[in-house]
């Protein structure tokens, strides 16, 4: 479903993707490692379509579509969805109220109808059940005034809530104790399905305890270097980002 | 069915086309083809009486606007307020302009007047009965028509023009007009008291609550002409009422001037809770065009245990000068102060209230929210005063900025002058920014930039709109959508 090839990406002038390569299928997740400065997080927003990311090179494609001509709402609508490293504090705008905006804009770009207050407020609870979250989050203005774990698990209910095809997780694990870390696996682990892709982007192999990957890739300045199955991500938990990179220098001598 | 003031008409012609090309939509700009009769520009003491003849107006009518008048002769205009005014020509401003067929009842008033305010959403006529809302519309300077005058009659509530109530009810009128905001207590204000047209008049008796709200539709039409309404609205011993006035203008490269006075008297137990709408021409992007709005607006808690309560949402004018203030002599009063004001484009804002505290265990409360966008400018000018008697006296004040891009400000004038040891007086003050990744992180939910904006704005005018009449509410988030168009990128 998500296709990038050769991607190349300068940020602010200086190129951080240099060259990725990446397919996902339905049904799949993928991790993304790395360590840090290694374009991880721009990759998400480069998905997501956030600005100041410049395209020199390659493409993605989504379904078959040029995914980079789309405006980040188009992008939402079509099924792709990033739930953030740091999620934004929207003071005055109520949780609930700003999710059915959210869900209602996306429907209506799918030619769906909109639901209507009574709908989506037994959706709310639907999923608030599922994922254990207690419904306070709803009252409260968008992530203002959240602890870290509270704003991780917001992003996880946003993503139960919209149903997208394609999730992008972004270091969605960065802060957050064992608990909580279990609560967003269990989330997506609820969510695997056979139409839905998941790229999982994280510095640690813990969280991949939990949502066990298919695919795992280690990306390192700007390009994927290495892909295997789960085990890799526990091979460079034991050996470090350095085994990789000394594996690169065996392999170009 | 809609019960609104001051909505962004959608079925409105062709001046849509042209709004839209300078981005942003003023749908209430058209002009209404009426034959008027107004008087030539200029002003002098024969004008004065003019006015006051033309109104059939008492002999003491005519002679305190004369004095009004000598004495606005001996003043300057203002220039403490953080504005740019352009000088403005008295003499080039018509001070009386009124549709050429007067109605003498609502069935007689002119059909294409009537599609005006139905384009506008007002809903005069049987609209109204259906709204349950009474309408005083005043066009440029005349009123034209107040429905559901039978029905408050019943009640003992008087609503009428301030002509008529010059006339049916002087003494009343001469009893209250000018005890809250004398003839001389500022230029414009002096000005008002000399040649104004008309406006309303609201009286409700000892222990009646008024049981509809009543609301003012405002509109000037007439090109060169000024509006000046005089309002005044007294609510007896244990009476309550609320009322909204909302205000439009049609599109014009000229400045035109609106230089309002309202006068609130609130008696013992009594309450009065006013609502303004301000959606006056606001002027291109550019800054050409546009309504000078400068009013003084100003309640009397008279009366122990009286409540006053302003909330306003401004979004038009190129320039406003407005402070709707309370006076709070009653012990136990209390006063209210809720506002958003928006500027985009070239728009100024300078707008507060006054909260004079003289009796005892009087309470006030200021919410401000002010809006900047484009290029901008919005000041809040707040006094609080403690007198020296008034024993338990409380403020709390709560200030807040929204600025929408880079090339806008925000000011925040606090005043606080305490003359008592044992007042508490609180201000808060907050300034924050639209961000980038607040609109990235609302679009990679779906929602577009635009509706992005008007639900962060939504969100920060939340406790000001709670305290409109639900409708009116309604109509004021629709209100702040249509003037922050454009406003980002």
């Amino acid at each position: 479903m998500l296709k990038i090839e050769n991607l190349h990406v300068r940020v602010a002038g200086k190129e951080i993707l240099k060259g990725l390569t990446l397919d996902v299928g339905a049904g799949e997740v993928h991790a993304i490692m790395g360590p840090n400065g290694a374009g991880k997080s721009t990759l998400g927003n480069v998905l997501a379509g956030r600005e100041g990311y410049e395209i020199t090179e390659g493409s993605v494609t989504y379904n078959g579509r040029n995914l980079l001509e789309l405006e980040p709402e188009q992008r939402a609508a079509e099924g792709v969805f990033l739930a953030f490293q740091y999620p934004v504090e929207i003071p005055g705008v109520n949780n609930t109220y700003f999710l059915k905006a959210a869900m209602n804009a996306q429907r209506k770009h799918r030619g769906e109808g909109e639901l209507d207050s009574m709908q989506f407020l037994k959706l709310v609870r639907e999923k608030l059940r599922v994922l254990h979250i207690s419904d306070d989050l709803m009252n409260r203005a968008v992530n203002a005034g959240f602890s870290g774990g509270e704003k991780k698990r917001n992003e996880i209910f946003q993503m139960a809530l919209l149903e997208p095809k394609l999730a992008i997780l972004d270091e969605t694990d960065s802060g957050l104790d064992i608990d909580a870390m279990k609560m967003v696996a269990d989330g997506v682990n609820a969510m695997r399905s056979p139409e839905r892709g998941f790229v999982v982007i994280t510095h640690y192999q813990r969280l991949l305890d939990y949502i066990v990957p298919d695919f795992v890739h280690v990306l390192v300045d700007g390009r994927i270097v290495e892909s295997g199955d789960k085990s890799l991500a526990l091979k460079l938990e034991e050996h470090g980002y350095a085994w990789i990179a000394e594996r690169r220098l065996a392999g170009a001598a | 069915m809609t019960s609104e003031l001051a909505r962004p008409a959608t079925q409105v012609p062709a001046t849509d086309v042209v709004a839209d090309a300078i981005g942003r939509r003023y749908s209430a700009g058209f002009v209404t083809d009426i034959e008027s009769e107004s008087l030539p520009p200029g002003l002098d003491e024969d004008v004065v009486r003019a006015i006051s003849a033309r109104k059939n107006e008492p002999e003491w009518m005519t002679q305190w606007r004369l004095a009004a008048y000598r004495h606005w002769l001996t003043m300057t205009p203002p220039h403490w307020a953080k504005l740019e005014i352009a000088p403005i020509d008295f003499q080039a401003i018509s001070y009386f302009s009124r549709p050429k067929n007067r109605p003498k009842s609502l069935d007689e008033v002119d059909p294409k007047l009537l599609e005006t305010y139905e384009k506008l959403g007002v809903p005069l006529h049987e609209r109204a009965r259906l709204a349950g809302v009474a309408v005083d519309a005043v066009f440029d300077s005349v009123s034209v028509g107040t429905t559901f005058r039978k029905e408050l009659a019943e009640a003992g509530v008087i609503f009428c023009s301030m002509s008529e109530a010059v006339r049916e009810h002087p003494d009343i009128v001469r009893k209250y007009l000018g005890t809250v905001v004398p003839t001389g207590d500022n230029y414009f204000a002096a000005l008002n008291s000399a040649v104004f047209s008309d406006g309303s008049f609201v009286f409700v008796p000892k222990g009646v609550r008024c049981p509809m709200e009543l609301s003012t539709y405002f509109r000037i039409n007439a090109r060169d002409t000024g509006q000046f309404e005089r309002t005044l609205l007294i609510a007896e011993e244990g009476a309550s009422v609320s009322y909204l006035e909302g205000c439009t203008a049609p599109m014009r490269d000229e400045n035109q001037l609106h230089a309002a006075v309202v006068e609130l008297v609130a008696l013992d137990d009594a309450s009065i809770k006013y609502s303004t709408v301000q959606n006056w021409y606001p002027g291109d992007e550019n800054g050409v065009g546009g309504i000078f709005n400068f009013v003084t607006k100003r309640g009397d808690c008279r009366g122990a245990r009286s409540k006053i309560s302003w909330t306003q949402v401004e979004t038009g004018s190129a320039i406003t000068w407005k402070y709707p203030s309370c006076v709070l002599r009653g012990d136990d009063s209390t006063g209210e102060f809720n506002s958003v004001a928006l500027t985009h484009h070239r728009q100024q804002a300078d707008t507060g209230t006054k909260m004079i505290h003289i009796g005892r265990n009087t309470k006030s409360k200021i919410i401000s929210k002010g809006i900047s966008a484009g290029r901008g400018q919005n000041t809040y000018r707040g006094l609080v005063k403690i007198e020296k008697g008034a024993d338990g006296a409380r403020n709390y004040t709560q200030c807040d900025s929204l600025l929408i891009g880079k090339k806008c400000g925000a000011h925040t004038f606090p005043y606080i002058e305490v003359k008592h040891p044992g007042a508490i007086v609180e201000h808060e003050a907050t300034t924050s920014k639209i961000s980038d990744d607040q609109l990235f992180y609302c679009r990679s939910r779906g929602i577009a930039e635009e509706d992005a904006v008007s639900m962060i704005v939504d969100g920060f005018c939340k406790q000001v709109f709670r305290e409109l009449p639900m409708e009116f509410a309604v109509e004021a988030k629709k209100l702040l959508e249509v003037s922050l168009e454009g406003a980002i990128g």
